[in-house]
C-alpha cells in the first residue's frame, strides 16, 4: 500500500542574489515524498497560484499541485491544518525552516498539535513504513544518524541532510496543472507590529581578557600552553596505559 | 585646622639627611602618606624594599604576580580565587534555561544563554531566579559558576537519550510548577530549538526564534533565513542563537535543586531505536565528533589504519604525515588544514607544533601519544601517555574488541 504523502512547499530565496527560487529543503522534502509515493504525491503551497517558483516544484515530475489561495499577509497554519483535516493522509512533510518571512520554524509543530499528530524533526530518511508504523532516520550534528519509529499519520521536517532534490524540467512544470482553492487567513495580527530591517552582520565577540593588572595582561597575551594541568603516565605498563585511554574514550562516549 | 600642614624643618632635615644619627627613627616613624609642601603625594624610594640576607636591598616590584616558579608553585597552586555568591531566596519570578548539555556538560552556547538569563533578570523589577532544567545524566560539575541560581535534575531514564516528548511533558509540569517569566532555550542542531518549538506550540505561545539581541523589552531576531533582522517585543519563549550574550565569570551562585514531581510520562509516539553505525571515514573531519591523529611517530600504518576501524574514530593527520605521502591531504589537521571540532582528539606521535595546535583549538578532551614527555602535545592533553604508538594501540584494539565481544554476547543472551 502506498502511503498518502503531502509535501508542503514555500517561495525559497536565493541566499545570495535574493531572488525567489525553489526552496532547499521544501525540494528535498519533495524528493522525498517522491520515492515514497512516485507520483501519488500531493504538492500543497499556500499563497499565490500565480508564483512562477512553484513550476519548480511541479517540474519534478508531477501531473499537478495544490495552492490554497490566500494574501501573504495572513496565517498559513489555520488554512494548511483545515486542509489537511479534511483528506486523509499519512505524511506530511516540509521543511525545517523557511527561506523567507519569519523563518521561525514553527509549521510543523503548530500543525502537529492543531491535528494531535506526532512530529518528527530533522528527517534525512524514511527508511520503511510496514503496517502503519514508519521507521525513520533523522539527521544528528556531526553527520549521526538516529533511528527512530513512529505510526502514521505524521508531521516530518525533512533536514539539508536528506537526498538533494533532482533537476527540475522546465516544459512539465509549466504544463502542470494548478488547483488552487480559495481560503480566507485571517491577518497575522502579531507581526503587523515587528519591524523589519535587512540583516546586520553580527558583532564578533572579542577575546577580552579581565585582568588587573598589566602584569597579569601580559601573561594572559603570552602564556604557552601550561604543563601539568593534565595526567600524564610514564611508568604503567603499556596494558595499563591503553587501558586509561579506553576508560576515558567510554566515558566521553565516543565508543559504543 | 587640622586642614593646614604644618612641617617641622628639622625632622625634615633629619629625614633628609642618611647620615644624621637620628635618621632611622625618624624615616621610620614617618608612616602612612606623606604629603610634600604642595599637598603633592610623596613616596620616599629609601623605604621600598627590604634588605635581602646577602645585605642587599631587594625589591619586590611583581606586587604578587609573580609568575610561579620552582619555589612558590605550591603556593600559586593553593591560591584558588573565591568568587562572590549571589544568593536569591524567595525569587519574585523565574527565568527558566534549558540548555543542549552535550555530552552531559554545559556547551559555550548554554552558558551564554545562562549569562543572557541574569542579565534580563537584573532588567526585570523584583528579584528573579535563573533555573535550568537538565535532563538526563550530567558530567557537569561546576554549575554554580554558570549562573545556575535554581537546578531542575531529570535524571530518570525516560527522558535519557532521544526523548523530545516525554522532556515537553516534564516543561508542562514546570511550566505549571514555576509559571516563569521567560523560557530561553538555544537555537541549536543538539536539539534546543525542538524542544523549544515543542514547547512553544502545546502553551500556544509565539517564539521569538534566532534571536541575537535581546533585552527584557525588546527582541531583535534573524528572518528570512538570516537576510533579516526582526524586531519585536520580547515575547515568553525564546530560542537563541550563539553568542547572545555574556557568560557570567565574576560571580558564584547556589545551584539549589528544585523538585519537580508528579510527572507522568505516557508512552511516547516516537520510539527511538538508537544511533545508526555511520562511516567515520565519511563524515567531513571538521564536523567529527572522535578523530585518530596520526604523526611522525607512527611507523606501522596497517596499525593505524585498523587502530582508527576497530575504535570508529575518523582519521586525522599531522602535515608531516600528509606530506610524507602516508594520508591524502584532506585528513590534515591544523593551520593550513581543516579546523577540527571534536569532542575527543587521540594524538598518536604528533609534537604538537603550533600549526598543528591551532587546528585543535576548540576540541574538548585532547589525549596523547607519545614517546616524549616534554612535547607540547602532551602539555595540550588531558590524559598523555608515554610510551610506543604501536604498543599502546595494539592495545587499545584488544581492549576494544574484547568489549565488542562482550556486548554481542549480551545481546545473544537477550535474545
Ligand atoms: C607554514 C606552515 C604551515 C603548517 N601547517 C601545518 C598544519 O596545518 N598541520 C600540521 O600538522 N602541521 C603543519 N605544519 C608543520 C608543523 O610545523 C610541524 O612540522 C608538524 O606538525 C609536525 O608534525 P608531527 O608532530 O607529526 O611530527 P614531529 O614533530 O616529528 O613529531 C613526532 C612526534 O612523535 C613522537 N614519536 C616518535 N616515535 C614515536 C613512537 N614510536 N611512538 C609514539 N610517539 C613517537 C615524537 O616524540 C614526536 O613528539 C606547518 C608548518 C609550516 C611552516
Amino acid at each position: 500500500m502506498q502511503p498518502n504523502v503531502v509535501s508542503l512547499v514555500s517561495i525559497g530565496r536565493h541566499p545570495q542574489s535574493g531572488r525567489a527560487r525553489r526552496a532547499e529543503q521544501d525540494g528535498r522534502g519533495v524528493e522525498l515524498g517522491l520515492k515514497l509515493a512516485g507520483e501519488k504525491l500531493s504538492v500543497l503551497h499556500v499563497g499565490n497560484p500565480e508564483e512562477p517558483v512553484l513550476r519548480q516544484y511541479v517540474g519534478m515530475g508531477l501531473p499537478a499541485m495544490t495552492v490554497l489561495k490566500q494574501d501573504e499577509t495572513a496565517d498559513a497554519v489555520p488554512a494548511l491544518s483545515d486542509y489537511l483535516q479534511q483528506e486523509k493522509i499519512d505524511i506530511v512533510l516540509t521543511g525545517v525552516r523557511s527561506e523567507s518571512g519569519e523563518s521561525s520554524g514553527m509549521v510543523p509543530y503548530l500543525l502537529a498539535e492543531k491535528l494531535g499528530w506526532p512530529v518528527v524533526a530533522r528527517v534525512a530518511d524514511i527508511v520503511s513504513i510496514k503496517d502503519g508504523v514508519a521507521e525513520v532516520l533523522l539527521a544528528l550534528p556531526r553527520g549521526q544518524r538516529r533511528s527512530v519509529t513512529v505510526k502514521l499519520p505524521f508531521i516530518a521536517s525533512v533536514d539539508n541532510a536528506a537526498a538533494p532534490a533532482r533537476q527540475s524540467a522546465f516544459g512539465p512544470g509549466q504544463r502542470a496543472r494548478m488547483e488552487s482553492v480559495n481560503t480566507h487567513g485571517e491577518v497575522d495580527q502579531i507581526r503587523v507590529n515587528w519591524q523589519e530591517a535587512p540583516a546586520k552582520p553580527r558583532p564578533k565577540r572579542l577575546k577580552t581578557v579581565k585582568a588587573k593588572t598589566a602584569a597579569d595582561r601580559f601573561k594572559a597575551a603570552t602564556a604557552k600552553p601550561q604543563g601539568g594541568s593534565g595526567k600524564v603516565m610514564k611508568n604503567e605498563s603499556a596494558a595499563e596505559k591503553a587501558k586509561a585511554i579506553f576508560d576515558l574514550l567510554i566515558e566521553e562516549n565516543v565508543i559504543r | 585646622m587640622s586642614d593646614i600642614i604644618r612641617r617641622d624643618p628639622r625632622r625634615e632635615w633629619i629625614a633628609r639627611n642618611r647620615l644624621h644619627p637620628l635618621h632611622d627613627s625618624v624615616a621610620n616613624a614617618v608612616q602612612g602618606e606623606v604629603r610634600g609642601p604642595s599637598g603633592l603625594l610623596r613616596k620616599n624610594p629609601h623605604q621600598v624594599g627590604s634588605i635581602g640576607p646577602n645585605g642587599l636591598k631587594r625589591i619586590d616590584r611583581l606586587k604578587g604576580n609573580a609568575v610561579a616558579g620552582v619555589g612558590n608553585k605550591r603556593s600559586a597552586a593553593n591560591q584558588e580565587t573565591v568568587l562572590p555568591l549571589h544568593k536569591v531566596d524567595n525569587p519574585d519570578f523565574y527565568i527558566v534555561v534549558v540548555p543542549d548539555m552535550i555530552g552531559g556538560r554545559l556547551s559555550g552556547h548554554d552558558k551564554d544563554i545562562l549569562g543572557l538569563a541574569h542579565t534580563m533578570t537584573s532588567t526585570i523589577e523584583g528579584t528573579g531566579a535563573v533555573v535550568a532544567v537538565c535532563f538526563g545524566e550530567s558530567k557537569e560539575a561546576h554549575y554554580d559558576l554558570a549562573g545556575v541560581d535554581r537546578l531542575i535534575h531529570l535524571s530518570a531514564s525516560e527522558y535519557e537519550g532521544f526523548a523530545p516528548e516525554a522532556r515537553l511533558t516534564a516543561l508542562t509540569h514546570i511550566e505549571a510548577q514555576l509559571a516563569p517569566k521567560h523560557w530561553l532555550f538555544p537555537d541549536s542542531i543538539h536539539g534546543g530549538s525542538d524542544l523549544g518549538s515543542r514547547l512553544a506550540a502545546r502553551l500556544g505561545e509565539r517564539p521569538a526564534t534566532q534571536a541575537w539581541q535581546v533585552s527584557s523589552e525588546k527582541t531583535v531576531c534573524r528572518g528570512a533565513g538570516g537576510s533579516l533582522d526582526i524586531t519585536r517585543q520580547t515575547p515568553r519563549i525564546l530560542m537563541l542563537l550563539e553568542e547572545c550574550g555574556e557568560a557570567i565569570d565574576e560571580t558564584r551562585h547556589e545551584a539549589l535543586a528544585i523538585e519537580v514531581d508528579g510527572i507522568s510520562v505516557s508512552e511516547p509516539a516516537l520510539q527511538d531505536k538508537g544511533l545508526m553505525d555511520v562511516d567515520p571515514s565519511a563524515i567531513p573531519l571538521a564536523e567529527a565528533e572522535f578523530i585518530l591523529s596520526a604523526g611522525n611517530g607512527i611507523h606501522n600504518w596497517d596499525q593505524f589504519h585498523k587502530a582508527a576501524t576497530i575504535l570508529g574514530a575518523t582519521e586525522g593527520a599531522s602535515r608531516v604525515a600528509v606530506d610524507d605521502g602516508f594520508m591524502p591531504r584532506f585528513r590534515q589537521v591544523g593551520a593550513t588544514g581543516t579546523w577540527v571540532t571534536a569532542r575527543v582528539y587521540l594524538a598518536v606521535g604528533i609534537s604538537g607544533a603550533i600549526q598543528h595546535m591551532q587546528g585543535i583549538g576548540q576540541c574538548d578532551k585532547v589525549v596523547a601519544i607519545n614517546t616524549d614527555a616534554g612535547c607540547d602535545m602532551v602539555k595540550r592533553a588531558a590524559l598523555s601517555v608515554i610510551g610506543d604508538s604501536e604498543e599502546i594501540l595494539a592495545e587499545l584494539m584488544l581492549l576494544a574488541q574484547a568489549r565488542k565481544k562482550g556486548s554481542q554476547e549480551e545481546q545473544s543472551d537477550a535474545a
